[in-house]
């Protein structure tokens, strides 16, 4: 039966969220964009004390709600908040219980962790099986090396923290894709380094690392999946799995800030005593009513299709064309309503003493991360045609 | 609970129309508008599915099915995905029978309701549209007056089977609000014009229509005294529509779709092209966005909460959709997409329309 109804009890743990973000978040927004690498002690803090509390697990149509609704307070601070993040997630998409137990465990006790993902090197980002890492067994080990970029969190996770990054490297070269594998290494691992904190244009609250691997040697049971490299693509379907749950993810928190920007505009235009009519013909819309009808409908579908991905998850349903689906439109939705807000606030728009801008330029990473725009387009494009990587490149 | 799953009765309601569609439909579409005409045996095929008595109550003679918007929303993208044309003329007759159903008196629902549970298609319109381009439905130029019944007066244009219809729901404000009037078939001051001539939907029989100093009795205002929910039933329109243009959609997609799969170019299929495989990735997205977001609209509505907002984003999402979708499936094609040997030319004619098909259908 197609309902859109939540229960009492998810439509709570989602308002509650909502007051974080409007309590903790949308207060400190502005100062932690202009004091960029300083620590928001104080979230940290409070988030890290609510944890029990699920907002930024992310996991589950709720759970991605949560994170939008974090996320319309803050992107940045969504991000910089304790928790197993995308590295958690991978560890939960693709690991054994042995290894949630081993790994995620210490997200439930102790002091403030953050879990991180390494993936994008210097020489490739989307293009995975050029990854220039590389995994070596030695017994009971594996050894480690190469270069990431692009590390979100991985300051706070490696340095700041006993948290865990999750890290793509190829145990056998002459495979190609089949060798990649990914591997979770704990933080203090002897031959880890976290080296330059990027300057970004936006999401200035959460850190951005480059991470070095030198001779870095982690246990044999660190890999997450199979270490066998087998049929041409079964190993690198594995990994790929955590896409289906981290770009509805990043959707969602697309979404948080895009809605963020429709409030904010919505509530400029109410104070000049216009109020947005629906219910008119083309002809009599004013051009502001017409462009915020289109990006509000925009807005919602983006979010329906990102609840759809969630949903498909939570039911067992194989939902790796619709986690793209959702991924393309909030990424292009979040960047077309945030950018358009701006244009119609005009100077209040530009001006840093509003959001506005902020918005713009938080927005802007979700059409980038997990995927761009076009890679996800890419993965669409070839799951309607039917065509395989060799046939669609 | 949250789901996005059809429930069984509608799952079967879908399989049967989408097979009607593909069996029936699809084999003459084509053929249809260049004809400008549906062979009756289409028609009434599709009346024997039932779809329309099945939300009149027994009492009446239909079915007596709970009517749900949402229901009606997916048999009508199967439908449109058939042929928009067909659809439209399948579906006239819940443009009379509907609100009549929801908001009508006992003594409306008595004389009319009946009257189109036969064993064979009846024709049952409404008359919404006005011929200008600032067409405003909050603000109709067509007026009732009060003198005992009501007289009306005003020019109607895009009503789908006035010709034939047993009875016509016409719009006209009344003060500051829109009503619906219940106008016999052959009702003196009524004058039916000629058929209209549009860029598509060309199959479907649509008419001007003028009311001069047209008497209707005042127990003819739908819902009596107090009138009706104008709002509601243009919600139930827009998501009608939403629906019809996301089966439109999907057709043009799928068409596109399987050419850029066959046709080579350079070696190799066109759609092995970003250029190409990245507009069919653009509608495939697309087009479930707008029937998620009519599929909410249409459950609010069944919820019978106000929902003019989300049905307004509904439609204007859909229209939006529509066209990009139509147009894109000409594109991939090319000149094969420009020539009516190909049916996208068809589905982008029809696209464009929805812009314009205000009150033309109703679920």
């Amino acid at each position: 039966m197609i309902d859109f109804e939540l229960t009492a009890e998810e439509k709570a743990k989602i308002d509650e969220a909502h007051e974080v973000a409007l309590k903790y978040f949308r207060p400190v927004s502005r100062y932690y964009d202009e004091h960029e690498h300083e620590e928001p002690q104080d979230i940290i803090d409070f988030m890290w004390s609510n944890r029990s509390k699920g907002f930024v697990t992310g996991l589950g149509v709720v759970g991605a709600m949560m994170v939008e609704e974090l996320c319309w307070g803050d992107a940045g601070l969504y991000l910089a908040s304790p928790g197993p993040g995308l590295g958690g997630a991978a560890v939960f998409a693709a690991g054994t219980q042995e290894q949630w137990r081993k790994f995620l465990a210490r997200f439930g006790e102790g002091k403030p962790k953050w879990g991180a993902m390494a993936m994008t090197e210097p020489g490739c980002g989307s293009d995975t099986s050029a990854i220039q890492a590389t995994a070596t067994r030695d017994g009971d080990f594996w050894v480690l090396n190469g270069e990431k970029i692009f590390v979100t969190m991985g300051h706070r996770a490696l340095d700041l923290s006993e948290g865990i990054i999750v890290v793509w490297a190829s145990i056998d070269k002459s495979a190609g894709r089949a060798g990649m594998k990914s591997f979770v290494v704990e933080a203090g691992t002897p031959g880890m380094k976290v080296e330059k904190k990027e300057k970004k244009l936006g999401i200035k609250a959460s850190d951005t690392v480059t991470v070095t691997f030198d001779n870095c040697r982690i246990p044999f049971g660190n890999i997450l999946g199979k270490a066998e490299v087998k049929s041409k693509t079964e190993g690198f379907k594995g990994a790929m799995a955590t896409f289906d749950v981290t770009r509805p993810m990043v959707a969602a928190q697309a979404l948080g800030v895009t809605r963020a920007a429709l409030d904010m505009l919505r509530d400029e235009i109410d104070k000049q005593g216009i109020k947005i009519r629906y219910d008119l013909p083309r002809s009599k819309q004013t051009a502001l009513e017409h462009d915020f009808i289109e990006m509000e409908a925009n807005l919602r579908a983006a979010h329906l299709l990102m609840i759809r991905a969630m949903w498909q998850l939570g039911s067992g349903l194989s939902n790796a064309l619709e986690a793209s689906m959702s991924k393309a439109k909030a990424g292009r939705a979040a960047t077309l309503i945030t950018q358009r807000a701006v244009e119609l606030m005009g100077p209040l728009g530009y001006s840093r003493k509003y959001l506005f801008e902020k918005f713009m330029r938080d927005a802007k990473i979700n059409d980038i991360f997990e995927g761009t725009g076009q890679i996800n387009t890419l993965v669409v494009a070839r799951r309607v045609l039917g065509f395989t990587r060799d046939q669609l490149k | 609970m949250l789901s996005f799953s059809p429930s069984e009765e509608q799952q079967m309601i879908v399989n049967t129309v989408k097979q009607f569609a593909n069996d029936v439909m699809r084999k003459k579409f084509r053929e249809c508008d260049e004809e400008g005409q549906i062979p009756a045996e289409i028609i009434n095929t599709a009346w024997e599915l039932g779809l329309v008595v099945s939300c009149i109550p027994e009492e009446y003679g239909g079915a007596g099915w709970e009517h749900s918007a949402l229901t009606g929303t997916l048999l009508a993208e199967e439908l449109a995905w058939g042929d928009l044309s067909m659809a439209m003329h399948i579906l006239s007759p819940w443009l009379g029978v509907l609100p009549i159903v929801e908001m009508g008196t006992s003594e409306q629902k008595k004389k009319y309701l009946p009257a189109v549970c036969g064993g064979k298609f009846t024709a049952a319109t409404a008359a919404l549209i006005e011929p200008r381009f600032d067409f405003d439905h909050n603000d109709l130029g067509t007026i009732a007056k009060k003198n005992g019944g009501y007289v009306l007066n005003g020019e109607k244009c895009f009503v789908p089977l006035a010709q034939d219809a047993a009875f016509t729901l016409v719009y006209a404000g009344e003060g500051n609000a829109s009503q619906c009037f219940i106008v016999d078939k052959g009702a003196k001051g009524l004058k039916i014009g000629e058929r209209e001539k549009n860029m598509g939907i060309k199959a479907l029989a649509t008419y001007e229509l003028s009311l001069k100093d047209c008497k209707v009795p005042a127990e003819h205002k739908l819902g009596g005294e107090k009138g009706c929910d104008f709002k509601r039933l243009t919600n139930l329109s827009r998501v009608a529509l939403a629906a019809l243009a996301v089966g439109v959609a999907r057709g043009s997609f799928e068409f596109s779709r399987d050419y850029a799969r066959e046709r080579y170019a350079f070696g190799e299929p066109i759609g092995s092209r970003q250029a190409i495989a990245f507009m069919l990735a653009d509608m495939a997205i697309e087009i479930d966005a707008a029937r998620l977001l009519n599929w909410e609209a249409a459950w609010l509505l069944d919820k019978k909460a106000e929902a003019t907002r989300e049905c307004c984003l509904a439609k204007a999402y859909a229209d939006n959709m529509v066209m990009l979708c139509t147009d894109y499936g000409v594109q991939v094609m090319g000149g094969h997409g420009y020539v009516r040997d190909n049916p996208v030319e068809l589905w982008f004619r029809n696209g464009r329309g929805f812009v314009a098909f205000t009150g033309m259908a109703i679920v």
